[in-house]
C-alpha cells in the first residue's frame, strides 16, 4: 500500500517532468526523455524489476571499480523501480494533458508578463491535471495492482535466482536480455502502430 | 511608442508578413483591418513577442521586441493584450485572475493586488462577479474582465487582437464601450478589429493588410472619406464590410 502511494506521487513528479522535457524545444532533451520513456514503457514491469535489483548493482561495481557488488536492499530496489517505472506511463498521461491545454492559455500567460516556469506552474500545469484526472486514477490503479502482483514473488526468490546466477556465470542473464529485447521489439512496433493509427483517425481542433 | 519597421515573417517557407511598417505614437489608436489571413493577428502578437519574426524590427517604448538579450517577461508585462477568446484562467476565480500577475510579476503584496483588481472591476462594472469563475460568465462579461486583467498590470500600452469577434451582437457594444473610453483616457492602442464603427469613433489610423502587406496606412478620415483614393484592394474590403 505505501509502495503505491510513493510509487504514485513520485510518478507524477517524476513523469510530469519528463512530460516538460519531452515538450522541451532542446532537441536532446527531448530525444533522451523519449528514449527513456519509450524503453520503460516496453518492457513488462517484471522484467524491470529483476533488471534494477541484479544488473544495476553489477553495473555500478564496474562503474566505481569496487570488488563486490553494492547490495541495495530489496526494499529500496522495489521503491525505485516503482517510481522510475511508472513516471514513464505518468509522462505520456501529463504530456497528453499539457497538450490539451489550449495554446491560448499559454498566450495569454505569457501576454501578462509570467516566465514559462510561472505559466507552467500557475496556468497550464493546473488545468493539464484537472483534465486527465480520471486518467491518472485508471493508471494509479493499475499500478496498485501491480504492486500486489510483485509482492506475491517473495524477495527471497530473487535471492534464491541471484544465487543460481552466481553458480552458473552469465549464460541465464544473456537468456534473459534476449527475452527482453523480443518483448521491447513487440512492444515498440505496437506502439508505433497505434501512433500511426491515431494520427488517421485524429480530429484537427 | 510601437514601432515596426520592415517586419517580414515565415513559416517554413510560406511568407506571412512581408515589409510591415507602421508606427503607434503615444496616446495612438491604430485599427488595423483586412481579409482573413492577411496576417493583422500575426503582426499584432509579434509586437509582444508571442510570435517571433525573422526579419525587421520592433520596438516598443526603445526596447527592441526581436533582440535576443531584452528581458521579454518585463517588456510583456508593460504591453497589455485583450485576445478573441477571452483566454481567462477558468480554473482561477474571477480576481484571482486579476491578481495572478501582478503578485508574481509586478510583485505586489496580495491586499494592493486585490485592490487594484476590484478597483478595475469596478471600472468595467463587473465588481459582483470577483469571486465568480469565468465559466459562469457570458462572453462579453469574460471579455471585459479580461480587460481589466491586462489594466491591472498598468501598461503603457494596449494590444486587441479582434476582441469582439467571438461575441453574440448585443454583446459587443459593452465591451466596445470600455475599449472608447480607455481611449478617451489617452492610452495608447493598437486593435485588431473589423468594427468600423469603433475605427471610426475613437482610432486615429487605420492600417489596412491584406497577404501579409500592409497596403493602407491613412488618417482616419482619410480612410473612411475618400475611398476613391484608396487601394484596389481596400476598396473591396470596405464595400464587403460596411453593410451592417
Amino acid at each position: 500500500m505505501q509502495l503505491t502511494v510513493v510509487a504514485a506521487l513520485g510518478g507524477t513528479v517524476f513523469g510530469t517532468l519528463l512530460a516538460l522535457a519531452r515538450l522541451s524545444p532542446a532537441r536532446p532533451v527531448q530525444l533522451a526523455a523519449g528514449g527513456y520513456v519509450n524503453l520503460m514503457r516496453s518492457i513488462p514491469l517484471l522484467l524491470v524489476i529483476f533488471w534494477f535489483y541484479f544488473l544495476v548493482p553489477v553495473a555500478l561495481q564496474s562503474l566505481t571499480g569496487a570488488d563486490r557488488p553494492p547490495r541495495i536492499g530489496a526494499e529500496r530496489s522495489a521503491y525505485i523501480t516503482f517510481v522510475m517505472f511508472e513516471a514513464a506511463y505518468f509522462c505520456e498521461i501529463m504530456r497528453a494533458g499539457i497538450q490539451s491545454v489550449s495554446r491560448g492559455q499559454q498566450g495569454a500567460a505569457f501576454a501578462l508578463g509570467l516566465t514559462y516556469t510561472q505559466a507552467m506552474a500557475n496556468v497550464i500545469l493546473p488545468q493539464a491535471f484537472r483534465n486527465m484526472l480520471p486518467v491518472l486514477l485508471t493508471q494509479t490503479i493499475i499500478l496498485f495492482q501491480d504492486v500486489s502482483l510483485v509482492s506475491l514473488l517473495n524477495v527471497t526468490d530473487f535471492v534464491g535466482a541471484a544465487v543460481k546466477i552466481a553458480q552458473r556465470d552469465s549464460r541465464i542473464i544473456e537468456l534473459y536480455t534476449f527475452v527482453a529485447v523480443v518483448y521491447f521489439a513487440l512492444c515498440y512496433l505496437l506502439s508505433e502502430l497505434v501512433k500511426r493509427l491515431q494520427r488517421r483517425i485524429a480530429v484537427v481542433r | 511608442m510601437i514601432s515596426i519597421r520592415n517586419v517580414s515573417k515565415w513559416y517554413g517557407s510560406f511568407k506571412v508578413l512581408s515589409q510591415c511598417s507602421t508606427e503607434v505614437a503615444k496616446g495612438q489608436v491604430v485599427v488595423v483591418c483586412g481579409p482573413s489571413g492577411s496576417g493583422k493577428s500575426t503582426l499584432i502578437k509579434c509586437v509582444n513577442a508571442l510570435e517571433p519574426f525573422q526579419e525587421g524590427t520592433i520596438t516598443v517604448d526603445g526596447t527592441s521586441v526581436g533582440d535576443p538579450s531584452t528581458d521579454l517577461p518585463r517588456l510583456r508585462a508593460r504591453v497589455g493584450m485583450v485576445f478573441q477568446h477571452f483566454e481567462l484562467f477558468p480554473h482561477l476565480s474571477i480576481i484571482d485572475n486579476l491578481t495572478l500577475a501582478q503578485i508574481k510579476v509586478l510583485r505586489r503584496d496580495r491586499d494592493t493586488a486585490t485592490k487594484k483588481g476590484l478597483a478595475l472591476l469596478e471600472r468595467v462594472g463587473l465588481r459582483e462577479q470577483a469571486p465568480k469563475f469565468p465559466g459562469q460568465l457570458s462572453g462579453g462579461q469574460q471579455q471585459r474582465v479580461a480587460i481589466a486583467r491586462a489594466l491591472c498590470m498598468d501598461p503603457i500600452a494596449m494590444l486587441f487582437d479582434e476582441p469582439t469577434s467571438a461575441l453574440d451582437p448585443e454583446m459587443i457594444n459593452e465591451v466596445l464601450d470600455v475599449m472608447v473610453e480607455l481611449a478617451s483616457e489617452g492610452m495608447t492602442m493598437m486593435c485588431v478589429t473589423h468594427e468600423m464603427g469603433f475605427a471610426r469613433k475613437v482610432a486615429h489610423r487605420v492600417v489596412f493588410m491584406d497577404k501579409g502587406e500592409i497596403v493602407e496606412d491613412v488618417p482616419t478620415a482619410e480612410f473612411f472619406g475618400n475611398p476613391a483614393a484608396r487601394a484596389e484592394r481596400a476598396q473591396q474590403f470596405l464595400s464587403k464590410i460596411l453593410h451592417h
